[in-house]
């Protein structure tokens, strides 16, 4: 049975594209970002319990990088690394770029796409579930992690959706489970 | 109107405030969870609710017509009961609409102090006899028993007739093939077990890895519990659903990496005398919550109605670990 992967996974000029701009611009407004949101709703550091502190890693399969998260208050951190010097990670994510960011808004099932091997999940799965509950309760919308709201919450929201939905076109979006959940109107 | 003539109600779980809002949003009549604590059989990092979030989201489900049912269903250990008494207080403060306990000291707690709180008797109380049950009706005034996984739907047909109080059934999500609340086998590979922490096959133990063909080896406690050829199906290494070798065979030999789905037998059900159907997952995220919620809501009102659900419960199958489903000891053919 072929896996879903392939079918959400971004056509490989993206990677090729991306490969060789600066890392360090993106890794500061990361941060950032991240460091904005901890700060104004604490009780996702609460509900990461064990995991504060812990680095993750999260590898999108078809992109050239991998992100290393640590979630720690005013210490949260993100950094964009060599897929292949993730090694200080606790446990390791893997999916394609759009499965990834499905998960964050909470548009995909994360143990469906691990039954169907569409998410791979190594080292301390306890982490993992922790982060994957948290991010569950945080109702990441992009205009919530950029610290929007009113107007230009829905603003970011409905472009960044936008976005969404042509690079899903772009990838074939012809996986399973974005068919069965956003046919359903699951969403 | 009789039980049988009555709306099954339609249980759902919740393991974050989110995935409250979620079931409550797709159409549950009821929404159960837990604290984050050793007082709920699902006592997995990241999930579960304080009480501060647990008033909001009784709040929430009221204002959306859904009850709360707050699952206080380990059993209570000798030296720290204070922390299962206080969870019971703790629900009843929140103004949750139902206590869901196993443990004879917390039943008796709840019945004690909160007696106009209804009392349902958890699946880990294993009560599957009439005498049982109406022992804990009789003594706690229990009004609901959520019954074990392993009776079919004549056994559950001739329990209703001999019982006053309503029954629960699981229809959907994990299943639990062993009568619950007596199963130690997740003990012997990790030191903790649903009945005392909260946890079957914990995730703290549980490690994936991937060997140089692509099979991926889901380990449990440092053992192997099962593998899965590259691009097939994958489950996750729950004690009871692994590959054991016994008398020269190697295969399932408690059960199959599968799922619960009786859809197929909610009429059935209702003839029954089934009162409420659960769904199982308090561990899955929003978008099962709002995907199965949804299904069988479609699901319970068709069979008033007449709208055919299936291609909606159809479409559930990738929700489902190993992407396989089961209709479970409700159809027994073995017997
Ligand atoms: S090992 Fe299986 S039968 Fe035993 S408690 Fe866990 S899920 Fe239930």
């Amino acid at each position: 049975m072929p896996t879903t992967a392939p079918a959400l996974s971004l056509p490989p000029l993206i990677s090729t594209l991306i490969a060789p701009l600066p890392k360090t611009p993106m890794e500061v407004l990361l941060t950032r970002f991240t460091r904005r949101l901890v700060a104004r709703r604490p009780e996702l550091l609460q509900r990461l319990g064990a995991v504060v502190k812990v680095p993750i890693a999260i590898v999108p399969d078809d992109m050239p990088h991998a992100f290393l998260l640590s979630l720690d208050n005013d210490k949260s951190s993100v950094e964009i690394c060599d897929k292949d010097q993730i090694t200080r990670a606790k446990a390791v994510v893997r999916a394609p770029f759009l499965v990834l960011l499905g998960l964050l808004d909470g548009t995909y099932d994360a143990d469906a796409l691990f039954f169907t091997r569409d998410l791979k999940i190594e080292g301390r799965t306890e982490h993992v579930l922790a982060l994957r509950n948290t991010l569950e309760e945080a109702d990441l919308t992009p205009g919530e992690f950029f610290g929007l709201s009113g107007r230009p919450a829905q603003w970011m929201n409905g472009f960044s959706g936008t976005l969404l939905d042509k690079a899903k076109r772009l990838a074939g979006n012809g996986s399973r489970n974005a068919n069965s959940m956003e046919q359903d109107g699951q969403r | 109107m009789s039980k049988e003539e009555k709306q099954m109600e339609l249980v759902c779980p919740a393991g974050t405030p989110a995935a409250l809002r979620a079931a409550a949003d797709a159409g549950a009549d009821a929404i159960y969870c837990g604290f984050a604590n050793e007082t709920n059989a699902r006592n997995f990092p990241g999930l579960n609710f304080s009480p501060t979030e647990l008033a909001d989201g009784v709040a929430y489900a009221h204002a959306k017509g859904a009850k709360v049912l707050v699952a206080i269903n380990t059993f209570a250990r000798a030296g720290s009961i204070g922390l299962w008494r206080q969870a019971v207080d703790d629900a009843a403060a929140c103004n949750a609409d139902a206590i869901i306990a196993a443990d004879l000291a917390v039943l008796e707690h709840a019945a004690e102090k909160h007696p106009d709180r209804r009392l349902h008797l958890s699946v880990q109380a294993a009560a599957n006899s009439p005498e049982a049950i109406r022992f804990y009706s009789d003594t706690f005034g229990v009004k609901r028993v959520v019954l074990p996984r392993v009776f079919s739907v004549p056994e559950i047909a001739a329990l209703n007739r001999e019982i006053d109080v309503e029954t629960e059934v699981f229809v959907f999500g994990g299943l639990c093939v062993m009568t619950e609340g007596r199963c130690s086998l997740s003990s012997y590979a990790t030191g903790k077990s649903p009945n005392l922490t909260g946890v079957c096959s914990p995730p703290d133990h549980v490690d994936y890895r991937e060997d140089n063909a692509g099979r991926l080896l889901a380990q449990l406690g440092g053992f192997t519990i099962d593998s899965f050829e590259k691009n097939t199906p994958a489950g996750y290494p729950t004690l009871c659903k692994g590959q054991f070798s016994a008398e020269g065979r190697t295969g399932y030999l408690f059960e199959d990496p599968v799922s619960l789905n009786a859809f197929e037998l909610l009429e059935d059900l209702a003839k029954a005398g089934v009162t409420a159907l659960k769904i199982e997952g308090r561990q899955r995220g929003k978008a099962y919550i709002a995907g199965v919620v949804s299904g069988f809501r479609r699901a319970v009102d068709g069979l008033a109605t007449g709208t055919d659900a299936g291609p909606a419960i159809a479409a559930l199958k990738t929700f489902s670990e190993g992407g396989r489903q089961t209709s479970g000891s409700y159809k027994k053919t073995w017997r």
